[in-house]
């Protein structure tokens, strides 16, 4: 087992299997499909990310530099939050970008009975560590458990 | 981050329970960026992403009718982004059926929700609101509120305000208590140079290109970019202004650039020169070969890579009055050269409905027209976020609409070329 320690933006302790991108993550190309026509796993509808299309991100651990692109990237994540369509925990290798960030406030503002933490700053070896399928588990402080 | 009282108060629930959520919103949004404090927007008019009603997105109107409900309407008047409907731009029986029975069942509602929170006026719809035409042109140092992010790099880089790339939804509530969290490209700091771009190529970089490999490279950095104004000049004339809107359009598509600055030509690098650039900033050298290169890079995602463009979409983020005139005679001349009266494949060209307005009083709208271009105030964007448009094959010269579609990017000549006929 390896561990990192970042810093929360939202709180919150959950366990799920590692998906990974080393790219920034655009939210809007990601999500943006798979909410509007209903795909049941969320899978990544963004073409030019080539480790994340295709793949299932409903409750799996999102391990990622930064999110990019459009500036709905916040809003998107917060409809997802509140659909329930959302990762189960997004953790960013470096500091969290303001797109990001206005998508994990707005879900924990605003959204009740969804917890989706949100850890930053967890360092480059994090990224180069972490594989898909790894076993996360995020705690309360910001510890990251990886196996 | 440390409020005043006045702030403190709002946040305290002393002014009903909505506006104390909103502020806690913006709180934790600055805590995220160790913000010290709030600052007052004092931009004349906001300008918001969101202008589409889709029905998955029906989490963000309930949001905004807790805030109408609440009586806590926006602080400023505000443009949006464009419109995802026209029925003057081509679509089949089963898009229309898509767009107006599944998708976008929402935009009336949403539309006059807007209205109600304080929309500048029932033509505010566009992604370029600094154009003349629209009338949201803020002030060199202006703190602004805004989401989009093709207007946000705009609005900082050309027009020296101040804003950070603000998500949706984030956009109208700094409107709604007036202040905005002080950190990023609202900073000295924030706005100074982590990379300096050296531009060596032979011949005029392609704005759109240009960008994609800025923005790829550099992310949400600051980029100090020498040697651009050699092409497009030391003036921030209509071409140059309409050249660094698709140029940053492309930076904040592709990567994630909320400013840049370019060596003596936009208003801070003009001021303050390399003084720009922070201590450590990395290098990245564009020629010829480099946008070949990044050109080479992009995913041809058509099911037929050799099938026939079925649309063609000009004007993500929408054209200025002065491209609209361009384009006109470059067709022309095109057209005539290749012996054809009007384009051979369906063409759009999009633009504010300010611009449109302002076009129609042109000599140069009956000759496009001629053409058989279609002009709309649409966003491309959001006609091809759809299955039905996944598999049509869909040309442009916007790098934004190639990245969030599967449009294919081509150069405005390319494209000239093509639509009239002619061989690439």
């Amino acid at each position: 087992m390896k561990q990192f320690k970042g810093r929360v933006i939202t709180p919150g302790k959950v366990t799920a299997e590692a998906v990974v991108t080393k790219e920034g993550f655009n939210t809007l190309a990601s999500l943006q499909m798979a909410l509007q026509f209903g795909d049941k796993e969320v899978k990544c509808g963004d073409q030019s990310n080539k480790e994340l299309y295709g793949k299932p991100l409903l409750g799996k651990a999102l391990c990622l530099p930064q999110t990019i692109g459009s500036t709905t990237g916040g809003l998107v994540l917060y409809c997802a939050c509140a659909m329930g369509k959302n990762p189960a925990c997004m953790l960013f290798a470096s500091h969290i970008d303001s797109l990001a960030a206005a998508g994990a406030v707005l879900a924990d503002v605003w959204v009740e009975g969804v917890t989706m933490p949100v850890v930053d700053s967890l360092g480059d070896e994090f990224l180069d560590y972490v594989k898909d399928g790894m076993t996360v588990t995020v705690k309360e402080d910001g510890t990251v458990e990886l196996a | 981050m440390i409020l005043t009282k006045e702030q403190q108060a709002i946040l305290d629930g002393e002014h009903g329970e909505t506006l104390a959520k909103v502020m806690k919103t913006l709180v934790m949004y600055g805590d995220a960026f160790e913000a010290e404090k709030l600052v007052p927007i004092t931009s004349k008019y906001n300008h918001l992403v969101t202008s589409f009603g889709l029905k998955v997105m029906s989490p963000v109107y309930d949001l905004m009718q807790k805030i109408l409900d609440a009586g806590v309407a926006s602080g400023q008047k505000f443009s949006v982004d464009p419109r995802p409907l026209d029925k003057n731009v081509p679509a089949n029986f089963l898009q229309n059926f898509v767009f107006n029975k599944f998708m976008y069942t929402k935009q009336s509602f949403y539309e006059d929700q807007l209205e109600k929170l304080g929309l500048m006026d029932k033509n505010a719809f566009t992604c370029t609101c600094y154009m003349d035409e629209v009338g949201n042109k803020p002030k060199k140092g202006d703190i602004l509120s805004w989401a989009e992010s093709s207007a946000v790099v705009y609005a900082n880089s050309v027009l020296g305000a101040r804003c950070n790339r603000n998500s949706g939804i984030i956009d109208i509530m700094g409107s709604i208590v007036g202040y905005v969290p002080y950190f990023g490209l609202l900073t000295d700091e924030g706005r100074r140079a982590t990379w300096i771009v050296k531009v060596e190529t032979t011949k005029k970089p392609e704005a759109q290109l240009l960008g994609s490999a800025i923005g790829m490279k550099v992310m949400e950095d600051v980029p100090y970019v020498v040697g651009l104004d050699k092409w497009i000049g030391s003036e921030l004339n209509d071409s140059a202004c309409a050249y660094l809107k698709d140029f940053g359009a492309a930076t904040a598509s592709n990567g994630a650039v909320g400013l840049y600055h370019i060596a003596g030509l936009t208003p801070e690098a003009v001021e303050q020169g390399e003084s720009l650039i922070a201590e450590g900033a990395r290098e990245y050298i564009i020629d010829d070969a480099e946008l070949e290169r990044v050109k080479a890079g992009y995913p041809v995602i058509w099911k037929n890579p050799d099938a026939k463009p079925k649309l063609c979409f000009v004007g993500c983020p929408h054209l200025s009055l002065e491209q609209l005139k361009d384009w006109t005679e470059k067709l022309e001349t095109e057209l005539k050269k290749n012996g054809n009266k009007k384009v051979t494949i369906p063409t759009v060209f999009t633009a504010s409905p300010g611009v449109l307005a302002a076009f129609e009083k042109t000599e140069y709208a009956p000759r496009l027209k001629a053409t058989g271009v279609i002009t709309s105030y649409i966003c491309p964007l959001m006609y091809m976020n759809n299955p039905l448009c996944k598999k049509m094959p869909v040309i442009t010269s916007s790098n934004k609409l190639r990245t969030y579609t599967s449009a294919r990017y081509y150069t405005d000549a390319e494209i000239l070329t093509t639509i009239t006929g002619g061989k690439i």
